[in-house]
């Protein structure tokens, strides 16, 4: 779970369209008239210098022209962001690439940096033609979303029955069931938060909820079972509504989660996103706090980690073997680890985290980081130079 | 004054009879620094000038150069066993420190790289000036246990390296102690310090983890007597009498290894002992004057020795009580043994109890600590000021000889074919 913002896998996600979004301050229009869009954000208008352009690659000259610091979106008609800037000062000049395809797109200024901004609708003309990119990274972009959608179409049967047995009011089968209804949500968990609106009905936590939202009313997912199950110890007629609406809210998410926008950075920030998730929820045992299946979660997220990893490593390892190889070494020794955890290394019955002492804790803790660290140059190695 | 009580060890420290003696600090910039702690007679210059202390020389700096305000202290556990490896680390590391130390940021920098990577360098540092940072490393005897062999270092180990005796009082706890590596990072802006040791645990992810750190401010003894002697938070004067870094003479003899005194590897470097000495603050502060006094062998406002009227002033040890602290850690009560002392107040907010976690994060150069902080500590078994400090963490390091010219790494005379 995390927090309701924009994950920048979301981010980077949504811009899916794209293949690959620069920001920067850039040397010129190098691409020519057509498609440079000039955006003059003041701190009353946003205007743009056309209303189309073709589709392909585009580019904004951004100039602040206002009294206040503002930041300028690309937006799908839904909202979804294709790309931004951020923090452009009043008299500063930005420029802002991105690969759109054909369609309707919004472009908002922000001064001020809040709220909705102002807002110009734009048309990206034609069928444009998207950058070229590696052959085999479209390859491995489409082996991803293959994966993602086998494991929401694996999950589904596995939460069907863990929500079965919270309806026949069966506390020790809906325990058995419950951490192994998580484990393909937690591969690809990233993929899921890319759309927003998933993420915080099945997964949120009770401290993840948003201002104003009553934990009686408005808490709803895994979490909230989890928590009638080994804390409050039984079922009433509310736990039963709410797993009927943690299937549908899954059904959505196995419809959905096939169309997600997929690049090959946002499944490399995505890796680095589940070791993240790791980091801050599972290694501090945060995740699990009622059931302590964290290592179950964990291991799932290295997992799909790996598995992004896997099918981006041929290109990685021609701009950065020595990244590869450390990787390689960082997800043996962390798989190792997770290892001891497990009598049978086939099963998911790992060791309830509230048995793992501090110094073991510690230990899990590290092997992260030293995985992390390195897994967040991947984006970098998987770039189109 | 200037008596001797530069020697003593710990307990001192904290407490530190205030004083101290002189020295003057050597690195010209340094000098000046000034103490945050007392305030009115602060002396912001070198500290004010933000200058850099050169990174390359004879000696590790941060050790004989001027004390500056703040410390973020780290030990680190080697997770790799494999040699190449971790001496590319250290190589990593130096390249590191030297760019740190003068005011640059590592590797390509925190920003204006590949959007999508995350950059070198963390970048809080930008912009802050060089505040005088320094970088000491060194080696701990847990290295030369869990990879002498692998390393090819075992026969190299310093019998001088040997883990620290167990002392009257030692409630230590394993997390705040010991360490198979450490950095010393000290700058004028803590935030300077903060950015060295962050960032050098990120280059060192996969090989190194961090076991236990410790943040320090206020120091409590100086290499440049000249200034103000610092108070510690007891608030008397400590390190009145301590090694100056100008004094050449005591340096050699206390703090230097010889090249004879073995193995030649550490030739030119020190020993460094680190203690986290948790004051009682709070039954201190009910401690009446007359008590407090008797038990440093100094007088608060002054820090003049018993019987004296100014700090400076030779202490007779004997007009002292029995268990005085500056009687039971001066050189005359220790055969002449003498430390360094380089330590800093910390306070880590407050406990469960709602006490200051506070107290002396107690840093000690020497020779040998054998001879040193070991010979002091002892002695300190039946200080009266025991009763209201507590040792909770300990660590030992070997501190190599200092890095020499761009090529040179830290640890080279250990780890390089020709050393």
């Amino acid at each position: 779970m995390r927090p309701a913002r924009l994950s920048a896998v979301a981010a980077a996600a949504t811009v899916a369209a794209l293949t690959a979004v620069t920001g920067c301050t850039e040397k010129g229009s190098s691409t020519g008239g057509e498609r440079v869009v000039n955006v003059t954000s003041t701190d009353d208008k946003c205007e743009v210098s056309k209303k189309e352009f073709p589709a392909g690659h585009v580019e904004l000259a951004i100039e602040n022209k206002g009294s206040k610091v503002t930041e300028v979106y690309i937006l799908f008609p839904d909202d979804r962001i294709v790309t931004e800037r951020e923090n452009i000062g009043p008299g500063t000049k930005q420029t802002v690439t991105a690969e759109v395809k054909a369609g309707d797109y919004t472009i908002a200024c922000k001064p001020g940096m809040k709220g909705d901004g102002i807002r110009q609708t734009v048309k990206a003309t034609g069928k444009g033609a998207p950058a070229k990119r590696d052959p085999r990274l479209d390859k491995a972009v489409a082996a991803y979303r293959e994966y993602v959608q086998t494991q929401a179409d694996e999950t589904l049967p596995k939460a069907e029955a863990f929500a079965k047995a919270v309806k026949d009011g069966d506390i020790e089968a809906a325990k058995k069931a419950y951490a192994p209804s998580r484990i393909g949500w937690e591969r690809t968990e990233p993929v899921a938060e890319s759309f927003g609106d998933i993420d915080p009905k099945v997964d949120v936590r009770e401290d993840g909820l948003a201002a104003g939202q009553d934990p009686a009313t408005d808490w709803t997912g895994w979490h909230r079972l989890e928590k009638a199950l080994w804390q409050d110890k039984k079922i009433g007629d509310r736990e039963k509504q709410l797993a009927d609406q943690l299937i549908t809210d899954l059904k959505d998410w196995q419809k959905r989660v096939g169309k997600a926008e997929i690049t090959p950075t946002s499944m490399a920030n995505g890796a680095k996103e589940l070791l993240d998730e790791v980091a801050t929820g599972k290694v501090t045992g945060e995740e699990e706090r009622y059931s302590h299946t964290d290592l179950v979660d964990f291991k799932a997220n290295v997992e799909g980690a790996e598995k992004a990893y896997e099918l981006l490593k041929a290109v990685a390892k021609e701009n950065d073997p020595a990244l590869v190889t450390e990787l390689d070494k960082q997800f043996g020794a962390l798989n190792t680890l997770l290892d001891k955890y497990r009598a049978d290394k086939s099963s998911y019955d790992f060791t309830s985290y509230d048995k793992v002492g501090d110094a073991d804790q510690k230990e899990l803790s590290d092997g992260v980081n030293s995985l992390a660290e390195p897994l967040s140059k991947l984006a970098a190695a998987v770039v189109v130079k | 004054m200037t008596e001797a009580p530069e020697t003593t060890p710990s307990r001192r420290a904290l407490i530190g009879w205030g004083g101290a003696g002189l020295a003057l600090g050597a690195v010209a910039a340094g000098g000046a620094v000034a103490m945050a702690r007392t305030g009115d007679d602060v002396v912001p210059a070198a500290a004010g000038t933000g200058a850099a202390i050169p990174f390359h020389g004879e000696r590790q700096a941060g050790i004989a150069t001027p004390v500056q305000d703040r410390l973020h202290f780290a030990a680190f556990d080697v997770k790799t066993d494999d040699r190449a490896e971790f001496v590319q680390l250290l190589k990593d590391w130096t390249a590191a420190a030297r760019r740190m130390t003068a005011g640059q940021s590592v590797g390509e920098g925190a920003y204006g790289g590949l959007a999508e990577a995350p950059p070198d360098d963390t970048g809080e540092a930008l912009g802050l000036k060089p505040s005088r940072l320094t970088l000491t490393f060194g080696f701990g005897p847990s290295l030369f246990e869990k990879y002498g062999e692998a390393f090819g270092i075992a026969d190299a180990r310093p019998e001088a390296l040997a883990e620290l005796p167990k002392f009257a009082g030692d409630n230590l706890d394993k997390n705040r102690s010991g360490g198979d590596l450490c950095v010393q990072a000290c700058a004028d802006d803590p935030q300077v310090a903060v950015h060295a040791i962050r960032n050098l645990a990120r280059i060192g992810m996969g090989k190194v983890v961090i076991r236990w750190s410790q943040l320090g401010f206020g120091k409590t003894s100086s290499t440049t007597p000249e200034e103000q002697t610092p108070r510690n938070l007891m608030g008397f004067k400590d390190g009145t009498r301590n090694i100056a870094g100008t004094e050449t003479d005591r340096l050699e003899k206390f703090v230097w290894v010889g090249e004879k005194d073995g193995p030649a590897w550490m030739a030119g470097g020190s020993y460094l002992v680190a203690r986290r000495i948790r004051m009682h603050i709070e039954t201190w502060d009910r401690t009446s004057l007359q008590e407090q006094e008797d038990i440093f062998g100094r007088d608060k406002g002054e820090g003049a020795p018993v019987g004296k009227a100014k700090e400076r002033d030779e202490p007779f040890l004997k007009a002292m009580l029995p268990d005085a602290h500056v009687r039971l850690a001066h050189p005359d009560s220790n055969d002449g043994a003498t430390i360094l002392r380089r330590g800093y107040s910390f306070t880590d907010g407050t406990d469960g109890l709602g006490r200051l976690d506070a107290g002396l994060f107690f840093l000690a150069y020497q020779r040998d600590p054998r001879t040193g902080f070991i010979r002091i500590q002892r002695n300190l078994a039946l200080d009266a000021l025991n009763e209201y400090i507590q040792h909770v963490g300990s660590a030992l390091f070997a501190v190599p000889p200092g890095v020499r010219d761009k090529d040179d790494w830290w640890g080279r005379t250990l780890f390089g074919k020709e050393a």
